[in-house]
């Protein structure tokens, strides 16, 4: 099934929920919008001639240029039984949903795959993005206490933490990534 | 020694408590297992037949502070793990010896500039003794501190330093 077949799906079922549409990428995706995510996850996930049952990665995005942030969804359909026709082949799809920069708020898919739940505290932990229903939404890699999301583009350095100095050449200055 | 030594029966072996204290510490350096990243890998392999810790009396690795006198800091130290690194230093009972495995540990590495994590050298939080460079440093480059470490242990002496009394006189 090509991207254009799985985006006319999503465009038949729901078709208020599309925002844009990029499929000549290297990784097709549509932007959806942040409201309608759970129910075209859903429906991504147990539509039988969809049936995308592995979330891979959840990539947070930080559009510093238009104040905005974004969460990139990869999924793809992993065939559990070889049952001879088409539904056997892999096949993969990305969801984006575009949020606000000053206040990040996106419903959590940890209830339609589990591998989100990690994902999403990872993309809360590094970059602020809050995921509403999430049920653990804690830090999983700074410790918890730690002062602002490091994977911001304007993120500031520390330049201590508990005593230890942190100072160094470019901890006194913004990081260029 | 010489004016004491054959002055006794066969068998007595006279020499200076130094000597026998530091050879027998020198000896027997016990790590503790205690690795953090890739540079673990390499002291696992310094520690495995081929390159043999154990020809040093260094093989004996602990899975306990309390066991052991030597901390082999192996890999990147976070700011998250910092605090364990410590506590651990100071679970180690007295004498206690730390080895800077590896760029990260001696002063960040290649996080040193764009790391917002990582501890821009373990000597910010315990005391070191040997620091051993590359990335990550080759087993024999580990042996080599561990001699290294072996040399700075026979120089120590439970005398006072007849310098630091000279100082205090000096100073008084």
């Amino acid at each position: 099934m090509i991207p254009e077949d799985i985006c006319n799906l999503i465009k038949a079922r729901f078709p208020d929920a599309i925002e844009a549409t990029v499929l000549d990428a290297a990784r097709p995706y549509v932007q959806i919008k942040a409201e309608s995510l759970v129910e075209v996850a859903t429906f991504l996930r147990d539509d039988p001639s969809l049936r995308f049952n592995l979330l891979r990665s959840i990539s947070s995005i930080d559009l510093l240029a238009d104040n905005k942030l974004a969460c990139a969804y990869d999924m793809m359909h992993v065939p559990t039984e070889n049952r001879g026709d088409l539904l056997t082949t892999t096949r993969s799809f990305a969801l984006r949903v575009v949020t606000d920069r000053d206040d990040p708020v996106i419903p959590s898919l940890a209830g339609v795959w589990r591998a989100a739940d990690w994902h999403e505290r990872e993309a809360f932990d590094l970059m602020g993005i809050r995921f509403s229903d999430h049920p653990d939404l804690r830090r999983i890699l700074c410790p918890d206490d730690w002062v602002g999301h490091p994977l911001r583009k304007d993120y500031e350095f520390p330049l201590e933490y508990h005593g230890i100095p942190a100072t160094t050449e470019y901890g006194l200055t913004n990081p260029r990534h | 020694m010489s004016w004491i030594e054959n002055r006794f029966e066969e068998g007595l072996i006279v020499t200076s408590l130094d000597w026998a204290i530091n050879w027998g510490r020198s000896n027997s350096i016990w790590p503790m297992t205690f690795g953090l990243a890739c540079c673990a890998i390499e002291m696992m392999a310094a520690g495995a037949s081929r390159f043999d810790m154990d020809r040093f009396g260094a093989g004996a690795f602990r899975a306990t502070p309390r066991q052991s006198d030597l901390m082999i800091v192996a890999g990147t130290v976070t700011y998250k793990m910092a605090s364990r690194v410590k506590r651990l230093y100071n679970q180690m009972p007295e004498p206690k010896y730390v080895m800077a495995m590896g760029a990260c540990t001696i002063g960040g590495g290649p996080y040193f500039k764009h790391g917002y994590h990582v501890v821009k050298g373990v000597d910010l939080i315990v005391p070191v003794d040997i620091y051993v460079p590359g990335c990550p440093p080759r087993p024999e480059a580990l042996l080599e501190g561990l001699m290294r470490l072996q040399d700075k242990i026979r120089r120590q002496t439970r005398a006072k330093s007849p310098m630091t009394k000279l100082k205090k006189t000096a100073l008084a």
